[in-house]
């Protein structure tokens, strides 16, 4: 198994926002987690991406079944836990192609190899932008500086093409996007898509998953997993709106 | 003076070398006879700067004026060890190299002489002699001593520096390349005074490296005049990297005719007490300033960046941008000074100070200030003083980048807004490397100069990627 989370309570400030979730991902697969605003959808990314200022009070998260908790930021990613920001951040200063080429290097020194030749990062680098269509006019800016919104959600996946995350979290990654960036990003991931990686995507939308056909679909609601099911479930949710499931779990 | 100045031990010595220079100076001095006088006057009468003039409120020279410094006032003998100093180059840099010992001009054959198109370059004590009218016509008229102690201290007391001039309309094709060093004795004073001439229409670009070869302790009170012809344009950069016992104080006294283009940027990587002063006025219409700078500091360093920009004619514009890191304990003090006249309309002068602060014990204080009496003008001005972002250092390391380099990463973009101002190719990259090793606390003794011999350093993170 990936990803196993188990009982995962997590407060901020002494409020939880998790309360108990439950969650299975393995290699291979594709999940979707759905449920209304401020019900603790990025809190759980952020937890899994090691964030810091998260109190986790009870549970675990394993991950290739070692427990990460300890585990600083950085070595997450680099033991192949991606997470695509709801809110992609701007740095000025930093040119995308620096960024990138410092995290590839990081990572592959992390597993004992040597830095990638620019020869080879430039052909990379070349492969992945036809890959998500996105200009060297954006990768030779600064990351994300004064990028519009849809763009920023493209970087994303652009840099999950470059670094080839084991564990893809996207949190939001369709919001903002028009139709063709909708449809350019999830040809990007479903591209991506291998028996040895799996993909997570947070969203408020069935559409993306008619691009991105998820394996499984959890509804997190109140800081609970409090259902889960095929890609049908995305439909029924569509149809009966969070009512359904605010009657369904009081029952 | 008062008695509490009397008791200041860097005072003790002062009469006793006036007295020295002046028994040494022929009669081409004269007038510079003169000067020196008023100069010494005036310095009796404001004594040294202490911490209750406003000028002086955040940066207290107390400690460094507590020695009894020695200062060579006979015949300037280059120590063995000079040689080693000055043989490395980088290598890169194709500039021209002057080599100041304890501030006064090294020589082998002339202390003067005439390069290509007739740009002189020489000792300014031999330009005294040499070109009498020429020197007499601009020394003393931009650095002021009635105001100014380190100033008129200077005046009084300096034995020599860099003397450079460009004739009209020509371009001096290398860089010229300052590097002032102290040297091996203990304790000393070292004055040093350069004076510049460009004349309408010519160019130049002259790098100040004041740098240390060791740990020993000094005071350097340095003053560069410099004249910009109309249209004429400057290239500056000084690069200040001395041991954490040294004080610098570097007065850049700076008159610019019209059309004139003046680029100053100070790197400022490491020093015990270092006090910059750059005062320039845009003298003819259409003349432009830019005056930039940078500060790393850390343990007990206290940088003080002091700029007076004085927008005296129309149409001039002046662009102000210091950005400084600080660890540990450092002290960083900002100044900057816009005066816009009554006629000088159409002026446009923008001014930041940017400071990221990495503990609650550094501390900046950080006063832009502008002065306008002209009605049709566009003025700004800003300060921030922040931490490093967070949220950017997240997003940093959920790519797989290391906590330390991360902070790194952020911090050197920080600084690269000003260091990539930097239009000598080889001399940026160099400053680059030198700002990334000063931010991991790799910068040794063997960096403390620009000559640095050594081969550049490999990082596990590129910057430039345009060079691939
Ligand atoms: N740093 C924080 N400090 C205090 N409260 C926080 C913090 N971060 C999140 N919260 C709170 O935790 C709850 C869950 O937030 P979260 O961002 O995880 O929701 P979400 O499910 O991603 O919502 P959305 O669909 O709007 O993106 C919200 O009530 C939010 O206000
Ligand atoms: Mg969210």
């Amino acid at each position: 198994m990936l990803l196993q989370i188990k009982n995962l309570h997590v407060s901020i400030n002494g409020r939880e926002i998790l309360k108990g979730v439950n969650l299975e991902v393995n290699k291979g697969e594709v999940h979707a987690i759905m449920g209304p605003n401020g019900t603790g959808k990025s809190t759980l990314a952020a937890v899994i991406a090691g964030k810091e200022g998260y109190e986790i009070t009870q549970g675990e998260i394993l991950y290739n079944g070692k427990d990460i908790q300890e585990m600083a930021a950085e070595v997450r990613a680099q033991e192949g836990i991606f997470l695509g920001f709801q809110y992609p951040v701007e740095i000025p200063g930093v040119s995308m192609t620096n960024f990138m080429r410092t995290a590839i290097n990081e990572i592959r020194k992390y597993h004992g190899e040597e830095p990638m030749s620019a020869k080879e990062f430039l052909a990379r680098m070349a492969e992945k932008k036809d890959l998500v269509e996105i200009t060297s006019k954006l990768t030779n800016r600064s990351v994300n500086e004064g990028f519009s919104g849809g763009e920023k959600k493209k970087n994303e996946i652009f840099q999950m093409a470059m670094l080839e995350p084991q564990l893809a979290i996207l949190d939001e990654t369709d919001s903002g996007l028009d139709i063709d960036a909708l449809r350019i990003v999830a040809n990007g991931v479903n591209k991506l898509k291998t028996n040895e990686n799996a993909t997570v995507v947070i969203t408020h939308y069935q559409r993306l998953l008619d691009y991105i056909v998820p394996d499984f679909v959890h509804v997190l609601f109140e800081g609970k997993v409090v259902l889960s099911g095929g890609k049908e479930l995305a439909l029924e949710l569509e149809e009966k709106g969070y009512d359904w499931i605010k009657n369904n779990t009081e029952r | 003076m008062s008695t509490e100045m009397n008791s200041i031990p860097a005072l003790k010595s002062i009469p006793k070398w006036y007295k020295t220079i002046l028994a040494k100076e022929g009669r081409a001095f004269a007038g510079l006879q003169n000067l020196r006088s008023v100069a010494l006057d005036d310095f009796n009468r404001l004594g040294f700067p202490h911490k209750k003039l406003e000028k002086w409120r955040n940066t207290d020279p107390k400690t460094a004026l507590s020695f009894d410094y020695s200062m060579a006032t006979d015949d300037l003998r280059m120590p063995e060890i000079l040689n080693e100093v000055f043989e490395c180059e980088v290598h890169e840099l194709d500039s021209f190299i002057i080599n100041l010992y304890k501030g006064r001009f090294v020589y082998k054959d002339n202390p003067i002489y005439t390069l290509e198109n007739g740009v002189i370059v020489g000792s300014l004590s031999a330009a005294f002699e040499v070109y009498p009218d020429l020197v007499n016509k601009h020394f003393g008229k931009y650095a002021i001593t009635e105001k100014n102690a380190f100033q008129a201290l200077n005046t009084a007391l300096f034995l020599d520096g860099l003397f450079v001039y460009v004739p009209k309309n020509v371009a001096f094709s290398k860089p010229l390349q300052l590097i002032n060093a102290v040297g091996t004795t203990e304790d000393v004073f070292v004055q040093n005074r350069n004076l510049i001439i460009l004349e309408p229409g010519s160019e130049l670009t002259l790098i100040q490296c004041d740098d240390s070869y060791n740990y020993k302790r000094s005071l350097t009170n340095s003053v560069t005049e410099i004249v910009l012809g109309a249209n004429a344009s400057l290239d500056h950069y000084r690069l200040q990297n001395i041991n954490n016992n040294s004080t610098l104080i570097s007065s850049l006294a700076i008159e610019q005719e019209c059309d004139s283009r003046l680029s100053s940027n100070s790197i400022i990587l490491n020093g015990g007490l270092i006090r910059n002063e750059t005062y320039t006025k845009l003298n003819g219409t259409g003349a432009h300033a830019d005056v930039l700078g940078v500060y790393l500091a850390d343990k007990n360093q206290h940088i003080d960046n002091q700029v007076f920009i004085d927008h005296a004619m129309p149409n001039c514009t002046s662009n102000e941008q210091f950005k400084g890191i600080l660890d540990d304990y450092a002290r960083a003090v900002f100044n900057g000074h816009i005066l816009v006249r009554k006629d000088a309309q159409k002026t446009e002068a923008f001014q930041n100070n940017a400071n990221i602060i990495l503990t609650d014990k550094a501390m900046i204080n950080s006063k832009p200030f502008l002065e306008i009496y002209a009605d049709d003008v566009k003025c700004s001005h800003g300060a921030t003083v922040g931490q490093l972002d967070d949220s950017a250092l997240f997003y940093i390391r959920q790519r797989g980048i290391s906590e330390d380099n991360a902070r790194m990463l952020l911090m050197y973009a920080f600084a690269a807004e000003v260091t990539s101002e930097i239009r000598i190719d080889s001399l940026r990259d160099r400053i680059e490397d030198m700002v990334k090793k000063r931010l991991r606390g790799e910068l040794s003794i063997c960096d403390q100069c620009v000559l640095q011999c050594s081969s550049p350093e490999k990082y596990n993170f590129e910057i430039d990627m345009s060079k691939i």
